[in-house]
């Protein structure tokens, strides 16, 4: 009886693999990352991604048999394989063919003869039996590959995603390597193409991860006890040349790569800073404010207005005594923004802030205030920071002129940027031992219970959102000297929602988190303009598994952890 | 897994920070330009960029000039110097930090030549500190904003030009459109918050006020609003003769469309600009858009072999034009060629070395170039333009039977001047 | 009793802005409104008009408040997704209705041409609604608040783009249906015939699916998970079975909206459902969350003020282009009454109403 089951189940898992296919095909995914290689001439992203859907139609149905028959017959899991890469690759055959007789395209607009050609591999119709043939050995693969035992399938994995992510940074590697110099510029030839890795790159990423991973699992463990058995002196100097490294890395970056890499860590450490921020409102005093762009956007207009050279410039003082005073005015908006919200809870404190949020930028890009804020025209001409003195104002649209060096430069603004970031990280940890720190998480705890004990609710939620508010005011105040100009389209929800999703996904009221997190949704989406077709889509799945696998976080602290994998165990795994 | 990767890509950036210190061969030409070379080896590619918006609601506006520049590499053979061409495209999304962020990106690019660029005005004020800043010129064919090639527009652009006009002559023209040909006295103007679209109205109501006619109303909408009956019910208020909405596709479909359902407005005579100059205008504003004038650069006032770029158009990629600014991108493609014929260094294996400073210069010395918009010069402030406006007027709501530049059924069609 | 003088400042001080915000908001009202009807810029007709084009946006966010409030009132979630469900029905009730119009069917029977598409697109729309409900949120039924968020947040954004994918970023047209065009005269009053057929739909639906909530089984047992769980699981209640009705149910309404709402705008685009789903969502909390005549309510009432406010208001103060405060107009609401009144205009959960 069992038998049917499992085989069964592996129909079913092919059929949804299949639909799968299908949907990447009909989003344009297959036929745009076709154009994108994984090794140059070889493996085009495109393939590469239906292949992973039947290879993992097959890991999956495999992981189905071993589960439904709860013994060990290899058998079984190969022909399960079988079956899901089989049927998989039938589906999309299907596909094909019916594409032939009905005009698809007339809903789906990727339904085309270009995804069609690229899945029969440009023979036609005819050679639509080399689906289901890629399918069964893709999905053989994918189930052989459950049965491996850890040792071999582990590095094959790493090798297999790094090369991926090799080939997806490509572009982006054989640009900074080629500015290098002669010797790297060859070198970064050799590994990376123009639109992918290089077959020879791939076997050296390849087999390099293998060898490295094969080394750790072999000679790791013993390496650690080595560090861990050093004396105390010997330990310490370690860290220390750890922590120089990373320094001199983080200094040297941006000479070596350029001013996007550069701008994209400054849009990282911006972030950063607003996660910090938000991570006290939110993680450390459980204020869910969905209006925080209200704050970047304060900060940001104050330094505008306050250093901007240009018809809407008030006072043309320099950026270092301008960057102080959007802090404190952010913080000062608090009393209009945060004051009134004191009182509402939950999800009705995450409308309300988002209200706000809405409003402020809806003003600032008024025609009705545009006097003051430029309107739709924006705040252009914003001075760039001076490392010595300015030159006094001369007249309207003339820059001041610079008794020093001019940190105008994507690269220059990135050490204030990563210099702020680090800095507020530091505050932020040393809060969070505080007594204050301690008040916060008593109210997100149960706002009641922290009264009774003393704590003064108004207070330390003030405390909280001006705080949060600051720090996001900073980083409105870098950005605007970033981009030398502000406008109000710049300041939507969606900055909001990113920066919540970012602590969130980082681990919240965890300080690594935030860094983790804006790297991940921030940095990467960045990073990969080639995908930038789907950024959001991948982005909103990501959203989604990583709530559903590792809702504590990517690097969580302690508590949430805790927290969270009881809470789990509270309300029973599966409903 | 965490470890291994954050440990590999440690090695790799300390390879390459380490690389940074490496010792680099010497160039066998010596490069005395204030803002460098870019050297081209033997057997590299000419690298050329096109930026502009290419995703999104406005993105026909981007494509359009793109393939103008696709097209002028086509007629150069694909090579320039016995080199093949390169060119590779950023989007920047018709915002400010998209543009910052797609410029960033080029300015990192030292294999980069030049640029043309960018579709929004909006995206070039975001983004040419940084192209300026990495010694690279970067020629616009379709921003119309005033201030972006005034005589005082700052040294942050010093590596920009543009083919196009600039809106301070688009906005006359409507004005005097509006005033001498349909003999309208009062006029209303609504914008979408964009900044090209409250400049250009400003632009016409200023003119029209000089002419002798009154503005009524001066409206305005957010982006993404899609109900328009109550403002334009409050324009209607004011009994205008004509109305005026040089906004982006987004606004001026949703206007178009329920215009003639409010009282007052069921005969205003409706006029959009560059912004709409798309058939998309005519999938979103439905049978209202016949009748409706738009104003846009002068087809047939270009000077150049229109036709035959239009037939070089039609062959390449089937159908009509998508926007106003594929021959202007055309231009602006072989103004930067023939820049870069003037100026750079051949030696006898092949190298090819551009000095930065002298390609600006040639670019921003451009004189008498005969291009298909007309005989373009270029202003010390970058205005290479050649700006002859005209208005035209939608024939049929059909977005299948769009095609500007058809000799015998043109839709739209021209009618001013 | 050690309530130290800074704290009763603080006290003083949240008092004060919190005043400070009634009387400006009162303050504003009245004189701009004062000022524009004495401006007398608008005739009576124009006025009858603006609440015309009020009701009949209103009666749309009205539908897809209901969404949210039986979502919010069951799991205490906000299901960040709802907009997008609107926005898969309204590609559905698009592609339907041109094949149709295609054959001529809509032209020769306005009635089915109009109902077709709206069923189909509420079909469409549950489906995809179930399918998101089975993949982003039920794996995460017992976890704290914010997690559900952040996958609604994930899913608002996989629709969103999946749907550009697919359909491309650009927008299309609804087939305009004949019988619709032009105008009716209601009591001397002209209103176009789109606006009366789309706010009498809506109602028509509201009061379906007020009587299943109320007068059904089905309806009494979503009233039931509501208020408690877990008792109502000890009463024999399927609550998943529920709780994935409440999900089909709303985004069926929502669907519903979404071809109502194409054929008064007339365009479709992957984008559309982002800025009704937040005014729906607001109008659902300002008639009171987990309320469904609230829902309804808070609708009209939204999209009344968004219509009328901007010249009945803004204008009167002085405020140069109001149109582009008109979502500063909603979120003030949805403020205000957060602040004062956070129960919303008919007060929270129906089941407050004990049989």
């Amino acid at each position: 009886m069992k038998k049917e089951n499992f085989l069964w189940s592996a129909v079913k898992t092919g059929l949804i693999f299949g639909a799968i296919a299908i949907f990447l095909c009909f989003l344009g995914m297959v036929e745009v990352f076709s154009k994108r290689d994984v090794v140059e001439k070889i493996l085009t992203l495109g393939q590469f991604v239906l292949l992973a859907t039947m290879v993992s139609a097959g890991l999956v149905a495999s992981r189905r048999t071993s589960s439904l028959l709860e013994k060990n017959t290899p058998v079984s899991n190969l022909v399960a394989g079988l079956v899901a890469g089989l049927l998989t690759g039938l589906v999309l055959a299907l596909l094909v063919v019916i594409g032939a007789q009905i005009n698809l395209r007339a809903v789906f607009l990727n339904a085309s003869p270009t995804l069609y050609k690229l899945l029969t591999f440009d023979k036609g119709v005819g050679n639509v039996w080399i689906l289901p043939t890629i399918g069964v050995v893709a999905g053989l693969i994918g189930a052989a590959y459950l049965l491996l035992p850890q040792i071999l399938s582990r590095p094959i994995t790493r090798s297999i995603f790094f090369v991926i992510f090799m080939a997806l940074f490509s572009g982006l590697f054989r640009v900074i390597m080629i500015n290098q110099g002669a010797g790297m510029s060859r070198a970064a030839k050799y590994i990376f193409g123009q639109t992918g890795v290089t077959s020879p790159g791939a076997l050296i990423f390849f087999f390099g991860v293998i060898l490295i991973t094969i080394f750790w699992d072999f000679r790791g463990k013993a390496i650690q006890s080595g560090i861990a058995s050093l004396p105390k002196g010997g330990q310490l100097s370690l860290r220390v040349i750890a922590i120089i490294v990373i320094v001199l890395i983080i200094l040297l970056l941006p000479l070596a790569s350029g001013p996007f890499i550069a701008q994209v860590i400054v849009t990282v450490a911006l972030f950063v800073l607003m996660g910090l921020g938000l991570n006290i409102t939110l993680g450390f005093a459980g204020l869910l404010d969905l209006g925080f762009v209200a704050f970047y956007a304060i900060g940001a207009y104050t330094v505008g207005l306050l250093t901007s050279y240009g018809p809407f410039g008030l006072q043309h003082i320099p950026f270092w005594v301008a960057v102080p005073i959007a802090v404190l005015v952010s913080m000062g908006a608090v009393f209009m923004l945060g004051l009134p919200v004191l009182g509402i809870r939950g999800d009705y404190l995450a409308i309300a802030t988002l209200g706000f949020g809405e409003i402020v930028r809806l003003l600032a890009g008024s025609d009705f205030l545009a006097p003051f804020f430029g309107g739709p025209q924006g705040i252009i001409g914003i001075q760039k920071p001076c490392l010595g003195l300015l030159e006094p104002f001369v007249k309207v649209d003339v820059p001041r002129i610079c008794n020093g060096i001019e940190l105008g430069k994507p690269q220059d603004i990135y050490y204030i940027a990563v210099a702020s970031a680090l800095l507020i990280a530091f505050a932020a940890w040393r809060l969070r031992e505080s007594r204050l720190g301690r008040a916060w998480m008593s109210i997100r705890e149960d706002e009641d219970v922290a009264e009774a004990l003393g704590v003064n609710l108004i207070q330390t939620k003030l405390l909280a959102y001006m705080l949060g508010a600051a720090m996001a005011g900073l980083g409105g105040a870098i950005f605007a000297t970033l981009i030398g100009s502000i406008f109000a389209t710049s300041m939507q929800l969606l900055v909001s929602i990113n920066v919540v999703s970012l602590i969130i996904v980082g681990g919240m009221g965890s300080i690594p988190g935030v860094i983790v997190g804006a790297i991940a949704l921030i940095g990467l989406p960045e990073l990969l303009r080639e995908i930038s077709e789907f950024r959001y889509l991948l982005y909103g799945m990501t959203l989604i598994i990583m709530m559903i696998t590792k809702p504590e976080g990517l690097w969580p602290s302690q508590a949430t952890r805790r927290e969270l994998h009881h809470a789990e165990v509270e309300a029973g795994v599966k409903v | 897994m965490k470890r291994l990767f954050t440990l590999i890509s440690l090695l790799v950036l300390a390879s390459m920070v380490l690389a940074a210190c490496g010792p680099s061969a010497a160039p066998a030409y010596e490069c005395t330009d204030a803002l460098g070379c870019v050297t081209i080896a033997p057997a590299e590619p000419v690298h050329i960029a096109y930026w502009g918006v290419l995703s999104g609601a406005d993105a026909s506006l981007g494509e359009d000039s793109k393939r103008g520049v696709e097209i002028a590499i086509d007629d150069m053979g694909g090579k320039v110097l016995d080199h093949d061409i390169l060119l590779t495209t950023e989007d920047g999304g018709c915002t400010p930090e998209g543009g910052a962020t797609a410029a960033a990106k080029l300015a990192s690019d030292t294999s980069l030549v030049g640029l043309i660029g960018s579709s929004c005005s909006d995206e070039t004020v975001g983004g040419i500190a940084a192209i300026t800043n990495a010694g690279l010129t970067t020629i616009s064919p379709s921003n119309t904003r005033p201030v972006l090639t005034s005589p005082d527009r700052g040294p942050d652009y010093a590596g920009y030009a543009r083919t196009a006009h600039s809106d301070a002559f688009q906005g006359k023209a409507v004005a005097e459109f509006a005033y001498n040909f349909l003999k309208v006295t009062k006029a209303a103007t609504l914008h979408d918050g964009s900044a090209y679209a409250q400049a250009l109205q400003q632009v016409f109501a200023d003119e029209f006020v000089k002419l002798g006619g009154t503005i009524v109303a001066q409206e305005a909408v957010a982006k993404d609003a899609t109900d328009m009956k109550p403002v334009l019910t409050t324009i209607a208020a004011a009994g205008p003769e004509l109305f005026y909405y040089p906004v982006f596709v987004a606004v001026g479909g949703f206007v178009t469309a329920q215009i003639r359902d409010v009282a007052g407005l069921e005969d205003v005579k409706i006029i959009g600009s560059d912004g709409i100059f798309t058939a998309d205008l005519l999938k979103g504003g439905g049978a209202n858009t016949k009748g409706m004038y738009l104003s846009s650069p002068d087809f047939s006032a270009f000077t150049g072999d229109y036709a035959g770029f239009i037939a070089k158009h039609k062959a390449k990629y089937g159908g009509s034009t998508l926007s106003t600014f594929h021959a202007h991108a055309y231009d602006a493609t072989n103004i930067l060629f023939a820049a870069l014929e003037k100026v750079a260094v051949v030696e006898a294996d092949g190298t090819i070395y551009v000095p930065r400073t002298a390609l600006r210069e040639a670019i921003f010395a451009t004189k008498d170039f005969k291009g298909v918009t007309g005989t373009l010069s270029c202003s010390p402030s970058g205005d290479c333009g050649a700006p002859v406006i005209a208005v035209y007027e939608i024939m049929d709501s059909d977005p299948a039977s769009w095609d500007p530049t058809s000799a015998t059924a043109p839709n739209p069609k021209k009618i001013y001047p | 009793m050690r309530t130290s003088i800074g704290e009763r400042l603080l006290d003083l001080a949240v008092s004060g802005v919190l005043w400070g915000f009634r009387i400006l908001l009162v303050a504003g009202i009245l004189i701009g409104t004062i000022a524009t009807v004495r401006a007398g810029k608008y005739t009576s007709e124009q006025w009858i008009d603006f609440v015309v084009f009020g009701i009949s946006q209103g009666s749309i966010y009205a539908l897809i408040a209901l969404g949210y409030t039986m979502v919010y009132g069951i799991l205490r979630m906000i299901n960040f997704a709802h907009g997008d469900i609107f926005m898969t029905g309204a590609f559905a009730g698009y592609f339907l209705a041109t094949w149709l119009n295609g054959t001529g069917f809509i032209d020769n029977n306005p009635v089915l041409g109009l109902v077709i598409p709206i069923l189909f697109a509420m079909i469409v729309a549950g489906g995809i609604a179930m399918l998101v409900e089975r993949i982003a949120y039920r794996p995460l039924r017992g976890a704290p608040r914010l997690v559900p968020l952040i996958s609604a947040i994930g899913a608002s954004f996989f629709l969103e783009y999946a749907f550009r994918g697919f359909f491309g970023p650009g927008v299309y047209a609804y087939p305009p249906i004949k019988a619709l065009e032009g105008e009716w005269n209601i009591l001397g009053i002209a209103v176009l015939k789109v606006q009366v057929v789309v706010a009498i739909a809506a109602f028509i639906m509201m009061a379906i699916l007020y009587y299943i909530v109320m007068f059904t089984k089905v309806g009494k047992a979503m009233r039931a998970v509501s208020e408690s769980k877990d008792t109502a699981a000890l009463m024999g209640i399927d609550v998943n079975r529920i709780i994935v009705s409440t999900f089909a149910l709303g985004a069926a309404m929502a669907g519903a909206a979404g071809v109502l709402y194409s054929l008064i705008y007339r365009q479709v685009g992957f984008f559309m459902g982002f800025t009704p789903g937040i005014k729906a969502f607001t109008a659902a909390v300002l008639g009171g969350i987990g309320n469904i005549p609230g829902a309804m309510v808070g609708g009209l009432v939204l999209g009344i003020f968004e219509s009328v406010g901007p010249s009945l208001f803004l204008e009167g103060l002085g405020i140069p282009r109001p149109y582009q405060l008109k979502d500063a107009i909603a979120f003030t609401m949805l403020v205000m009454i957060l602040l004062f009144r956070p129960s919303g205009i008919l007060g929270e959960r129906i089941t407050t109403k004990k049989a």
